[in-house]
């Protein structure tokens, strides 16, 4: 069981950097969708089974669906490396490389391995999670309802050929 | 003492299963593309397969021998990963749903309860939605990178119209949740049990064709869609698109994509089966062996009544023009399938008061 | 027992491998992926923390996440087919000013 959580780790990380590394959008896109579902299966090994299945339903299944035909309709190419900017790559990486160290140096100091005993697991069911939802969050999920509904309405207003 | 049996019984048992189910499923398919055949010349008023065995019953066989031997043309400027990946996608992911899907009750063995499935998921329903959700991508990507017309518009077609009655399809179900009150698909068939009586008579299996027969058609409607069937099957059709997305696809990538399709039909059936029929249920008798036997075959005999329907249709009815299909799944069967689960919601809540 | 550091680690890990990919990478659609990748980096750290304390108010967190990126997905997608209408380039090198 713990070794399941590293292996789909490594995978995800692969995945992620064929995401980060890949010149076709396409492969991208699908290395997206491989990152998805092994995050998918660590959050099962969290015991959040409702989410894992949320996340591929919604996130894999119907997001990077979107994705996949807007570069299909789009018909884009290979990448070709440009030298406009040289400032990003000289610059970015090693404040990227800091932003790193940082975070990792400050979960490492907080979370030392063996401080954080695991809570017990809980019923993260959809029964449970919907009692949370509409009892706490209720105001939040209707304000996200009408944030789709705008998101819907300014996504055709958008993509149309003439408005 | 405990043997190595009894220590590795799970692994062992779910290994079992796993051979059992795959290698059911696999004749299953072999023999619905027989049935299919059969069924559809009888209604055409001709005979269908009848040389090879008798009635055409070693025909499957001859198909897959076929298969295997065929030349396997690859046209030139496709694109090689997405063109492998998708058929075996296709069939992974046709053949993943069946995992939680039950067949039976249990029986104990040695002590140890075997269950007719091979896992019982809590959020199993959850499951069989997010593996459909995923069989977008294979046809996505067949049409895609066989790099030619018609197989690109047979694909963008294909995705668009599963992601579209997907919708409806997870909709129709929540009538049947919100009356089971739970999402694993043993539970639900649970919540079916027993009869309705009528002054003491039972005249009724409490079955949810009865309580939910709106979210029944809505969801057999939109199954059929998902699956890419007759009236829904636009995007395969012969006479629009050559082969839709599967055009240049030949020998063992076909056989893939025709028996994912089939498999997803099974599956299919067998959900509908589960959630509005039943499951199992069924006058049970006899000795503890016909016990244990005698659920399976109601099962099965449901679903079948669920494949020769799918078959009846293909040979009857004509096929959705595109701008039909979207509208009807969009304009009609989602409003319907809300309308159904705001009905079922208050009719639920006034009887639980 | 996996310790809540290695999860964390995993989070960190993908959250400055999407911002590479933000920084490096000049197709627009890729840069949005790599958006998503930073997001789902986030949902991880979050269902970490709810399983190590035992609330499940993380989890409802990342529910809204979810729905929030599908949102932004979809006007963000239809931003860039409308930029590529009128500019014909996907690449950000060259959708760098407001003129038509």
């Amino acid at each position: 069981m713990v070794a399941l959580f590293y292996i789909f780790a490594a995978v995800a990380v692969l995945a992620a950097l064929s995401v980060v590394f890949q010149r076709t959008p396409v492969y991208s896109a699908l290395s997206l969708i491989v990152v998805l579902c092994s995050l998918a299966v660590v959050y099962l090994l969290l015991g959040a089974e409702f989410l894992a299945v949320i996340q591929v339903i919604v996130y894999a299944g119907a997001i990077m669906v979107l994705f996949v035909l807007v570069i299909m309709l789009l018909n884009a190419r290979q990448e070709t490396p440009t030298d406009r900017s040289r400032l990003a790559r000289w610059l970015g990486a090693p404040l990227l490389a800091a932003l790193l160290a940082e975070i990792l140096w400050v979960v490492w100091k907080q979370f030392p391995p063996a401080s954080t005993p695991a809570a017990p697991a809980m019923d993260a069911g959809p029964a449970a999670i919907g009692q949370l939802l509409f009892r706490n969050y209720v105001l939040p999920f209707e304000v996200t309802s009408i944030l789709i509904l705008v998101a819907i309405l300014g996504a055709v207003v958008l993509a149309k050929k003439q408005l | 003492m405990a043997t190595f049996f009894d220590q590795h019984f799970l692994f062992l048992i779910s290994l079992a299963k796993v051979a059992v189910v795959l290698l059911v499923l696999l004749t299953i398919i072999a023999y619905l593309s027989w049935l299919e055949r059969k069924l559809i010349a009888h209604i055409q008023a001709r005979w269908g397969p009848y040389l090879v065995g008798p009635h055409g019953l070693l025909q499957p066989i001859a198909d897959g021998l076929k298969f295997l031997f065929k030349e396997d043309v690859v046209p030139l400027e496709v694109d090689r990963v997405l063109y492998w990946l998708a058929p075996f996608l296709a069939f992974t992911l046709a053949f993943l749903s069946i995992a939680v899907i039950p067949f039976g009750e249990g029986f104990t063995f040695r002590g140890h309860t075997i269950q007719f499935q091979i896992t019982d998921l809590n959020v199993g329903l959850l499951f069989i939605f997010a593996v459909t959700s995923l069989g977008v991508y294979s046809i996505t990507l067949a049409g895609w990178s066989s790099n030619s017309k018609y197989p690109l518009f047979g694909g963008l077609r294909s995705s668009a119209q599963m992601i579209s009655y997907e919708l409806t399809l997870g909709l129709a179900v929540v009538g049947v949740l919100m009356i089971a009150g739970t999402l694993s698909l043993r539970g639900i068939v649970e919540s079916q049990r027993g009869f309705w009586h009528l002054g003491g008579i039972p005249i009724l299996p409490r079955w949810n064709v009865f309580v939910q027969p709106i979210g029944f058609l809505a969801y057999f409607t939109a199954a059929v869609a998902e699956t890419n069937r007759i009236p829904f099957d636009l995007p395969e059709g012969e006479t629009e698109l050559v082969g839709g997305f599967h055009t240049e696809y030949s020998s063992f990538k076909f056989a893939m994509f025709f028996m994912a399709e089939y498999a997803n039909m099974v599956t299919v059936s067998c959900l509908a089966t589960l959630l509005f029929l039943g499951g199992w249920s069924g006058p049970v008798f006899g000795p503890s062996v016909l016990r244990v036997l005698l659920p399976i075959f109601w099962f099965g005999l449901k679903v079948f009544c669920f494949l020769f329907f799918y078959i009846w249709m293909r040979g009857t009815l004509p096929r959705f023009r595109y701008d039909q299909l979207m509208s009807f799944g969009w304009k009609f069967l989602l409003p319907v399938a809300l309308l159904n689960i705001v009905a079922t919601s208050f009719v639920v809540a006034w009887l639980n008061a | 027992m996996v310790p809540l550091s290695h999860y964390l680690t995993l989070s960190a890990i993908l959250f400055g491998l999407g911002v590479a990919g933000f920084i490096f990478r000049k197709n627009v659609i890729t840069i949005f992926m790599c958006i998503e990748l930073m997001l789902n980096a986030v949902n991880l750290a979050f269902i970490a923390f709810s399983r190590y304390l035992g609330s499940l108010h993380g989890q409802v967190f990342v529910f809204f996440v979810i729905v929030v990126a599908a949102a932004e997905a979809a006007v963000g997608l239809a931003i860039i087919i409308a930029l590529y209408r009128t500019r014909a380039s996907l690449a950000i090198d060259e959708l760098d000013s407001m003129k038509m």
